[in-house]
């Protein structure tokens, strides 16, 4: 029989009952608990409010080149000139008041080995794990002619502030009559209802001021996101399908996607090989990952960062996890509430485990909120969790807006929109 | 037996009863999956604001609401009973377990009045009216959370609009009760009385 030591058994099994029962922190004595956060969007800044949330007495720093971040939500908004610039603009006082430490400067490079964060700007910053949300890049070189310098004269408008407010002006600029087109992006990318909340909102401004004018959505894809609910909000606005129609989309079964753009002429150049002449021209590339991710070696072949989806830790480099945009959620959108649910998941998991303890069960949820006219705004929302054998996050309820909703619901759903901003705002930045 | 030890066993044993239990919940559990109260909670918060106190203008206060009406409006929420926008698709995914989880994390966090505009005249014609036809069952100027009563004092006013217009059209069911204080009221006021009252409650800041 093995020789048990009462006092050792006691002190074993009093330390497990007590961390057990009463939820106390299991102190791991001389464990450093410092946390890096790269990119301060809604998953980072969520993420590092949340780490201190779960654990005070984690050192968390947050490094973003920006001193202000504009989020893409609500951005279609400024572009048809319903919301200010200012009013989707944040800064990163809520995290400093939070106790985090926040540093601007662009991260150059990640040690998965030496566990170092270096900038730009020669800082190091050594971690015990490192949360990396990076959100998007472009992949320029699916679109002939079109690149990073091109981005003045046709903004892609999908990471908000300057290009933003370029896009707003140059529908300012265009006569009434004009033609503006919108390119999106092919599956996977930020925000999937994004492109056709713009087409509803710029076809709401149009409307208004310069009526004769139309918008051609020219799509690589087959369908898209809320596909029938903004159809539907199209022909009760803007006579989608009639000779008069403001808003004409054209799909993958028509070749319709972007393949070159003349820059010079603002024409584009579909797969099919029809040629339009544009005077506002919105063009969304395909995407990937943001640059960092590709850097410290995160992505895959996909161009898009494989994770663990109970604690979003890299299964690449350990110690590393990767949130948003950027990473495979398997069952998630990229949202911005997606960041911001896998942001707590993530946080909750490394705080538990910087304190040697199992990660707690996850719950994930995302609610989606598009505007397609004045008092008309219609939302999708989905409850989720973890797959018993973790390979994926499972859709247990939510759904679409119903198509019959009395119209009043529509309404309510657009004072809901702009709540949902305002609270998740505060819930990512703090304040 | 040294009765310390006694003590360790029986703590241990608790601590291994309880994992065995919320295993077994595991099993049973077709919907959330059996997260912590705060681990679901912080999931609600993106709509709803930090601590469920919301920014407005419209989605509703949560944090410091009576346990038994969220229980209650959850489970209308689910089955259709309480209409809803977007809430019925949520609420669909919570198991009994996890709206009590939520219903015990909101109703211990401080009810934070939202601050928003009011017609000062028509909030004062309303604490009249609040207290002859409201006050009995929404205690203290509708600030108290007991019982099923929900908190009506420095909620957003679009939220008390929408909901009370869903209670007259039918759409949502009254209680007896309210049903019947609700129909003297506009007899003797108009629907005009409700909105007076509806300013009270957003004066409560």
């Amino acid at each position: 029989m093995t020789k048990v030591n009462r006092r050792t058994f006691i002190q074993a099994t009093g330390v497990a009952a007590a961390a057990g029962v009463a939820g106390m922190p299991t102190v791991v004595l001389g464990a450093s608990k410092k946390v890096v956060v790269v990119g301060g969007g809604p998953g980072g800044a969520t993420c590092a409010r949340y780490l201190k949330i779960f654990d005070p007495g984690i050192e968390v720093t947050l490094i973003e080149p920006n001193k202000q971040y504009h989020t893409c939500f609500m951005s279609n908004e400024v572009i048809a000139g319903k919301r200010s610039i200012e009013a989707i603009r944040h800064g990163y006082d809520g995290l400093k008041k939070a106790g985090i430490n926040v540093v601007h400067d662009r991260v150059a490079a990640i040690d998965p080995a030496k566990k170092v964060v270096k900038t730009a700007g020669g800082q190091e910053f050594a971690y015990d794990r490192c949360v990396v949300a990076p959100g998007i890049d472009f992949r320029y070189d699916t679109i002939e002619g079109y690149d990073e310098n091109a981005i003045k004269d046709v903004p892609h408008a999908w990471k908000a502030g300057e290009q933003t407010m370029i896009l707003r002006k140059q529908l300012e600029a265009m006569q009434d009559g004009g033609t503006v087109v919108i390119c999106p992006p092919p599956n996977p990318f930020r925000c999937p209802p994004g492109p056709y909340e713009r087409a509803s909102l710029i076809a709401s401004y149009l409307k208004k001021h310069k009526p004769k004018s139309k918008i051609i959505i020219l799509d690589p894809k087959g369908k898209f996101s809320k596909q029938g609910l903004f159809k539907a909000a199209w022909k009760k606005f803007y006579g989608f399908g009639t000779d008069n129609a403001m808003i004409e989309w054209r799909g993958g079964d028509q070749d319709a996607g972007v393949v070159a753009v003349d820059v010079a002429s603002k024409t584009v150049t579909t797969k099919f090989g029809d040629k339009v002449k544009v005077d506002v021209l919105n063009v969304i590339p395909a995407q990937k990952a943001g640059k960092i991710a590709h850097v410290a070696g995160l992505a895959n072949d996909s161009g898009w960062c494989p994770v663990n989806l109970h604690t979003f830790e890299s299964t690449i480099h350990k110690n590393i996890h990767v949130i948003g945009d950027a990473s495979i959620a398997k069952g998630m959108p990229k949202s911005g509430y997606a960041a911001n649910s896998e942001a707590k998941v993530c946080a909750a998991s490394v705080a538990a485990l910087l304190n040697g303890k199992e990660p707690p069960v996850p719950a994930y949820v995302n609610t989606c909120y598009s505007i397609a006219a004045d008092d008309w705004g219609f939302s999708v929302a989905a409850v989720y969790r973890l797959a018993k054998d973790g390979s994926k996050i499972i859709k247990v309820s939510g759904g679409l807006t119903p198509g019959d909703a009395p119209p009043e619901y529509y309404k309510r759903e657009v004072f809901y929109a702009h709540s949902w901003y305002n609270n998740i705002t505060r819930d990512i930045f703090g304040g | 037996m040294p009765r310390k030890m006694r003590h360790v066993l029986w703590v241990a044993g608790l601590a291994v009863g309880l994992a065995a239990t919320s295993a077994q919940a595991g099993e049973k559990k077709e919907l959330m999956s059996g997260a912590s109260g705060q681990m679901l909670a912080a999931q609600c918060d993106g709509c709803h604001g930090p601590g469920g106190a919301s920014a407005g203008p419209a989605t509703p206060n949560i944090g410091g609401i009576s346990k038994d009406y969220m229980l209650e409006v959850m489970e209308g929420f689910a089955s259709g009973e309480v209409p809803s926008t977007i809430m019925g698709r949520i609420a669909k995914g919570y198991s009994k377990e996890d709206v009590a989880k939520l219903a015990d994390h909101y109703s211990r966090l401080k009810w934070v009045p939202a601050k928003q505009p009011f017609d000062a005249k028509m909030a004062k014609e309303g604490a009249k009216l609040h207290e002859k036809y409201c006050e009995k069952c929404h205690e203290d100027g509708g600030k108290k959370a007991e019982e099923d009563a929900a908190i009506l004092a420095g909620q957003w006013m679009p939220y008390l609009q929408f909901t009370m217009a869903d209670f007259l059209s039918g759409r949502r069911e009254m209680t007896k009760k309210m049903k019947k204080k609700v129909k003297k009221l506009i007899k003797a006021k108009g629907e005009k009385g409700l909105h007076a009252i509806v300013h009270f409650y957003a004066s409560q800041q």
